[in-house]
């Protein structure tokens, strides 16, 4: 009688929680999306022959990948202004949002490594190849180079976004209300310290139902695409 | 030559970069000990983490049935959820239902404290991936050696302990290498309850002194530091128990 009490309120709970998990899954959509974008760029610097560019695309690649992911986020929300102003309209920008930005440096980063790698997994004689048959080197990487990688980095890619978002929930720390947030807030108002479990261990599995099967589908894709 | 320092950043501080840990005694106190923490917990995480590493890899090489299930299980329990989550978990939910002493006043002292569960759930969380390398590790390593072994009388787990995990640590150390470094960023979680290491010692100052942009600087570099260190450490370790002849890229 009492364990189906305790199942009957955590059910209760759940649809709260839920929501809350549901800013997890924007908060990582959003920063992948943005981390992918700038990672390109920044996997594509790092593999420039201009010193200018290669350069500075190094050093941040290594800056925001060896930073503990939750001081980038302590930057990101003490050091980022509450609103912007563009153009005479200010928009706000919710915690929840900046928190998403801190988490974009590292995932660029990150990104930005598994481009290197993969272009750089290309054997060296296609490039030699390329240029033989009177290919520009930017041709060579655009035409040649990048579209074998498409499918090479697809695996790591995955694995990055499910390390993303078992990430989402340091933003509880700087006081966004995601899924652990709203945990807290449900164990503080149940007061039963029975629920404690129950409670931690739903959350527990609402991330693995999620991320287990993208690091399956990783770990498939991965071994399809080495057989070839 | 102590206080020729402290003058500097005092002086320094007047300027507008106020860094209250290298003239303030009590906040160098504070900084110190938070150091100490995060660095304790860095070195007792590794060795728990490795450990468990190369016995999940053990198992799963030399086991079968139910125990590989318990392992494999583990290992993706443990990698598919957030490590604050597991933290949490420790901290607040198993932590309610562990035995409670009291201390010699009266107050009620929990058997481990969150110094301890910080440890332990940074050994498991950090030992999970270590299983995936070790295993993969061993997986590197040629047959043939095996057999070599097993031909000269060896018993399958002599051959395994004596030929086929001394060249498969071999194999492992550029993947523990990016496994240590992860922990190492990974300690910072401990904040989250209230273990007094690098972030949280920082963030009292910062929040006494007003000096957030400082202090976030300066421990934005002591933990790149700590992550060259790691490397550098392992690096180490690599050169000196590498053998001629063998390796990647070579036979």
């Amino acid at each position: 009688m009492g364990d189906l009490n305790l199942f009957g309120r955590l059910l209760e709970w759940m649809p709260f929680l839920l929501k809350g998990f549901g800013l997890n899954i924007l908060m990582s959509v959003l920063a992948i999306t943005i981390g992918t974008t700038v990672g390109t760029f920044l996997g594509l610097g790092q593999l420039s022959s201009l010193r200018i560019v290669g350069w500075p695309s190094r050093l941040a690649t290594q800056l925001f990948r060896n930073a503990p992911w939750l001081v980038l986020l302590f930057y990101c929300i003490f050091l980022m202004p509450y609103q912007v102003s563009i153009g005479g309209s200010v928009i706000v920008l919710p915690s929840w949002l900046r928190a998403t930005i801190g988490f974009s440096f590292p995932v660029a980063a990150n990104f930005s490594e598994i481009v290197r790698g993969a272009v750089n997994s290309v054997p060296r004689g296609q490039w030699e190849a390329a240029e033989a048959l009177g290919y520009r080197r930017s041709a060579t990487l655009f035409r040649i180079i990048l579209p074998q990688c498409i499918t090479r980095m697809i695996p790591p890619w995955m694995n990055l976004y499910a390390l993303l978002l078992t990430a989402t929930p340091l933003s509880v720390i700087v006081g966004v209300e995601e899924a652990l947030g709203r945990t807290q807030a449900a164990v503080q108002a149940m007061s039963d310290s029975r629920m404690l479990i129950p409670i931690y261990l739903s959350l527990l599995a609402m991330f693995f139902i999620y991320t287990w099967p993208i690091n399956r589908l990783s770990l498939m894709l991965e071994r399809r695409f080495r057989t070839k | 030559m102590i206080a020729d320092i402290q003058t500097f950043f005092r002086h320094l501080a007047d300027s507008g970069i106020n860094l209250t840990i290298f003239y303030d005694a009590f906040d160098f106190d504070r900084f110190v000990k938070g150091l100490g923490n995060t660095l304790l917990l860095i070195v007792l995480s590794a060795f728990f983490s490795i450990i468990i590493g190369s016995a999940g890899a053990a198992v799963l090489t030399l086991g079968k049935g139910p125990a590989t299930v318990v392992v494999r299980a583990y290992v993706a329990l443990f990698r598919n959820t957030p490590l604050l989550v597991q933290m949490y978990f420790f901290y607040f939910a198993i932590g309610s239902i562990m035995p409670v002493s009291q201390n010699e006043i009266g107050l009620p002292v929990p058997l481990l404290g969150s110094f301890s569960w910080a440890v332990i759930s940074l050994s498991l969380y950090s030992g999970a991936f270590n299983v995936e390398t070790f295993r993969s590790g061993v997986g590197a390593v040629h047959n043939s050696y095996e057999e070599a072994a097993l031909a000269l009388g060896y018993s399958r787990a002599q051959a395994f302990i004596s030929v086929t995990v001394p060249l498969a640590l071999r194999f492992s150390f550029a993947s523990l290498s990016n496994n240590l470094v992860d922990l190492t960023k990974a300690t910072t979680v401990a904040y989250a309850v209230g273990v007094a290491e690098l972030l949280y010692v920082s963030n009292q100052i910062w929040s006494d002194s007003l000096n957030t942009i400082e202090m976030m600087n300066v421990m934005l570099l002591i933990y790149l530091g700590l992550t060259g260190a790691v490397v550098f450490i392992i690096n180490r370790v690599e050169a000196a128990t590498h053998l001629p002849g063998f390796g990647l890229g070579v036979g």
